[in-house]
C-alpha cells in the first residue's frame, strides 16, 4: 500500500517510538516569539540546559508589538518588557532574533516562508497554533504550547500521537472574485469548527494546483480553525519557482539536489486517508462569517441562518446575540464601522496587491476606519516600492508597520464594543479583535469592498460597476 | 508537574460548546513572562463586567457550583494555542475536565500540565449535566490509576483513554521533558543518520 505525504514525512522524522504509541518526532525548524516562549527559556534556565541546535531556532517579534513607531520603545510596559526579555534571551541562549527595526521582522508565519527558511519536507513547529501555514510548502508544520517549545529548546523533538489523515480535494475553476480565503473559509463552513480534530489534512485538487504559493499559505494557515492539527500541500514547481533565490534557500547545484528531493514528497496513488471530502469550485463564492467561531460562515450572499440539526441552539443563540444578528436576516447590507486587513492568513504583498489594484480610484466610506497592516517589513518595502502605499493613502485607509496587530488585539490595535469589523484575519471569537468585538471573517477582497461601501457587501457587484 | 491524585469532588458546569482558548484567556493577559496568576483572569470577559464586577449569571460566580472538575460542551480548548489556558484552569484550581472531544493542542498543553482531560461519550456528557443539574454539590470521582469516572446518582463508573506514557507521566508528575533528555543520545544518532547540518 501506497503513504500518504504526511507519513512520508512524519516517518522520515520518527526518533524513536515510545511504549504505549506516541512518537519521538525530530523537529527541523522552530519558530518563536515573544508571547508564547519566555516561560519556556526559563525552564530552560532553572534546568540549567543550552539551546540544542540553536541554528534551527529563528525568533521575531509580532504578537505584542506596536504597528505605529516601531523605532521608538513601546510605550506599553508589559508588551516592551516581553519583546525586551525575547532580546536578552535569545542573546542569551545564541538565538537569531529578527525584532523590531530588523529589516526581516514580520509575522512569524510571513518571514518563514519569505526567506525561505521554510522548505518542503521539514518538519516545523512555534508556538502558534497558525504554524500550520508553512504546510504551504509540503511540510509537516503546527503549533505547540509552551512545555513543547521547551522541549524543542532542549533537544530538538517533541513526543506526538501520530494524527489521522484527511485528504480534501477541490476540483474546478474559481469564479471571478473568489480567493484562496473564500474556499477555506468554505471547507470551514462546510466541515465545522471541529471537524477536522484529529487530523492532519492533505489539500489537493485542480483548484489547489492553480493557486499560488501564497494563496497557498492562507488555505494552509486556517487548517487550525476545524480542529485540524495542520495542512499540507504537495510541493510542485509553483513552489520551487517561489523558493529559488530566497536568502536561506538551497543555492546553485545544492538548489538542484533538494529540488529532485522535493519532487519525491506527493501522496501516492494507492495511499489511503481516513478520511476524505471533494468539492467544487464553481460552487464557492465570497463567504463571511456570520457567528463566533470560523465555523458559522456562509456565502455573502445568503442570509444569517438558524442553527442547524446537530448544533447546540444555545451556543449557536449566544453567538448570534453576540453579533448581533438574527437569522433570516441578510448579511449582505449590514453597517459596519472598521476593515482591517492583515494577520498571518492574508498580508502578503499578493493580498495587498489584490487590495491596491481593487481600491485605485475608490475610497472608503466616511464612517469605517480601515487598516491595513503588512506581515514583514519586506512585504511593507514591496508595498511601498510597487506604489500600493501611496493607493491605500489615497483610498482612506492606514498603511501600518507589520506585526499581528488587530487579529488579537494584544496591542493598542482593538476594535471597540459592540462594533462590527470585516477582518481577514483567521478568528471571530468573542473578543479575540478587542472585549465586545463583532469580527466578520472574510477575503481581502471581500474587506476592501465593505471599507468602500460601509457595509457588507458582495464585492463582485463592485467590480463590474 | 505535580502528581495527580485520585479526585472526589462536585463540578461545575459549562455547556457552551467550541469554547476557545480566547475565552479562556483572553490574549490582552498573555503579556506575563511567569505562569502564575492566570486563574484570576480564567474567563475573564465571561466572568466579569468591563468595570470588573462580577457578571452574576456566569457559572464561576455562582456559589453552588464548585470544585475541581469542570464539565464542558464538545470542541473544548479550539482555537489558539496558548498553554497559558491550561494554566488558567490548573491556576483557578480545575484538575480534570470532562467534554466529549477536546481541541488537539488544547489536549497537549493540559497533559503537560497535569490537568487531566477526559473524553467521554455525548450520551455519558449529557447525563453528567443532568446530574449536576439536579444536584450541584453531587460528587464525581476520578480514578486515573484505573482509568473510571465515577458519576453521582446511579454510581456509574466511565472508562476513559488516556495515553499509557502520559498516564505515567500523570501518576508520577513525570514531564516529557525529562523522558526527551533521557533519549539524547539517540537524538545524535538521528541527525548523523540522515545527515542534519549542526
Amino acid at each position: 500500500m501506497g503513504k500518504t505525504l504526511f507519513d512520508k514525512i512524519w516517518d522520515a522524522h520518527v526518533v524513536s517510538p515510545v511504549p504505549g504509541g506516541m512518537e519521538v518526532l525530530y523537529i527541523d525548524r522552530h519558530f518563536i516569539h515573544e508571547v508564547t516562549s519566555p516561560q519556556a527559556f526559563d525552564g530552560l534556565a532553572e534546568r540549567g540546559l543550552p539551546v540544542f541546535r540553536p541554528a534551527q531556532t529563528v525568533a521575531t517579534a509580532d504578537h505584542n508589538v506596536p504597528t505605529r513607531d516601531q523605532h521608538l520603545p513601546i510605550r506599553e510596559e508589559l508588551s516592551r518588557f516581553q519583546v525586551e526579555k525575547l532580546t536578552e534571551n535569545c542573546r542569551k541562549f545564541g538565538l537569531e532574533l529578527y525584532g523590531l527595526g530588523h529589516p526581516y521582522q514580520g509575522i512569524v508565519h510571513v518571514i518563514g516562508p519569505e526567506l525561505g527558511v521554510t522548505q518542503p519536507g521539514m518538519t516545523i513547529v512555534c508556538g502558534d497554533s497558525h504554524t500550520s501555514t508553512h504546510g504551504a510548502f509540503g511540510c509537516i508544520a503546527f503549533g505547540i504550547g509552551t512545555s513543547q517549545v521547551e522541549q524543542v529548546f532542549a533537544t530538538q523533538c517533541l513526543l506526538q500521537s501520530r494524527p489521522k489523515r484527511m485528504r480534501i480535494t477541490v476540483d474546478g475553476q474559481l469564479r471571478p472574485g473568489v480567493l484562496s480565503k473564500d474556499i477555506i473559509l468554505y471547507i470551514i463552513s462546510r466541515l465545522t469548527a471541529g471537524g477536522g480534530t484529529g487530523y492532519f489534512v492533505e489539500y489537493a485538487g485542480s483548484a489547489i494546483r492553480s493557486l499560488s504559493m501564497e494563496a497557498r499559505m492562507t488555505i494552509c494557515n486556517m487548517s487550525i480553525e476545524m480542529g485540524a492539527r495542520g495542512g499540507l500541500i504537495a510541493p510542485d514547481q509553483v513552489t520551487f519557482d517561489y523558493l529559488k533565490g530566497r536568502k536561506f534557500s538551497p543555492q546553485g547545484a545544492d538548489f538542484d539536489a533538494a529540488t529532485a528531493r522535493w519532487k519525491t514528497l506527493f501522496s501516492d496513488d494507492d495511499a489511503v486517508f481516513d478520511k476524505e471530502y471533494n468539492f467544487d469550485a464553481a460552487d464557492i463564492e465570497p463567504m463571511v462569517t456570520f457567528g463566533t467561531n470560523p465555523g458559522m460562515g456562509i456565502k455573502v450572499t445568503q442570509s444569517v441562518p438558524g442553527a442547524k440539526p446537530g448544533e447546540n441552539p444555545a451556543t449557536f443563540g449566544k453567538a448570534l446575540e453576540y453579533m448581533g444578528f438574527e437569522s433570516g436576516e441578510s448579511i449582505s447590507g449590514k453597517k459596519i464601522q472598521h476593515v482591517f486587513i492583515g494577520s498571518c492568513t492574508n498580508s502578503r504583498i499578493e493580498d495587498l496587491r489584490v487590495v491596491a489594484r481593487f481600491l485605485k480610484g475608490k475610497r472608503k466610506a466616511d464612517h469605517v476606519t480601515a487598516m491595513i497592516v503588512p506581515g514583514s517589513q519586506q512585504v511593507a518595502a514591496q508595498a511601498k516600492e510597487e506604489g500600493l502605499a501611496e493607493i491605500f493613502q489615497e483610498a482612506g485607509f492606514d498603511f501600518r508597520e507589520p506585526g499581528c496587530s488587530a487579529c488579537l488585539g494584544m496591542n493598542e490595535d482593538k476594535i471597540p464594543q459592540g462594533e462590527y469589523c470585516v477582518s481577514t484575519s483567521n478568528r471571530n471569537f468573542e473578543g479575540r479583535q478587542g472585549p465586545g468585538a463583532r469580527t466578520i471573517l472574510a477575503s481581502p477582497l471581500t474587506a476592501a469592498a465593505a471599507a468602500v461601501a460601509g457595509q457588507v457587501t458582495d464585492v463582485r457587484e463592485l467590480m463590474i460597476a | 508537574m505535580e502528581k495527580f491524585k485520585a479526585i472526589k469532588s462536585s463540578a461545575v458546569p459549562l455547556p457552551a460548546e467550541d469554547v476557545d482558548t480566547d475565552q479562556i484567556i483572553p490574549a490582552r493577559f498573555l503579556k506575563a513572562t511567569t505562569r502564575e496568576g492566570f486563574g484570576d483572569n480564567l474567563f475573564r470577559d465571561w466572568r466579569y463586567n468591563s468595570d470588573g464586577t462580577p457578571k452574576k449569571d456566569f457559572i464561576l460566580n455562582n456559589p453552588v457550583y464548585a470544585g475541581d472538575i469542570l464539565v464542558a460542551g464538545k470542541n473544548f480548548g479550539c482555537g489558539s494555542s496558548r498553554e497559558h489556558a491550561a494554566w488558567a484552569l490548573y491556576d483557578f484550581g480545575f484538575r480534570v475536565v470532562v467534554s466529549s472531544f477536546f481541541a488537539d493542542i488544547f489536549k497537549g498543553n493540559a497533559l503537560n500540565n497535569g490537568l487531566l482531560p477526559i473524553t467521554v461519550s455525548p450520551e455519558i456528557l449529557d447525563e453528567i449535566f443532568l446530574a449536576i443539574e439536579s444536584n450541584p454539590g453531587a460528587e464525581f470521582s476520578v480514578d486515573l490509576e484505573n482509568q473510571t469516572l465515577g458519576l453521582p446518582v446511579s454510581g456509574k463508573k466511565v472508562s476513559f483513554d488516556i495515553d499509557p506514557y502520559k498516564k505515567t507521566c500523570l501518576l508520577n508528575g513525570y514531564d516529557d521533558l525529562d523522558y526527551l533528555l533521557s533519549l539524547k543520545d539517540k537524538i545524535e544518532q538521528f541527525e548523523r543518520d540522515r545527515g542534519v547540518v549542526i
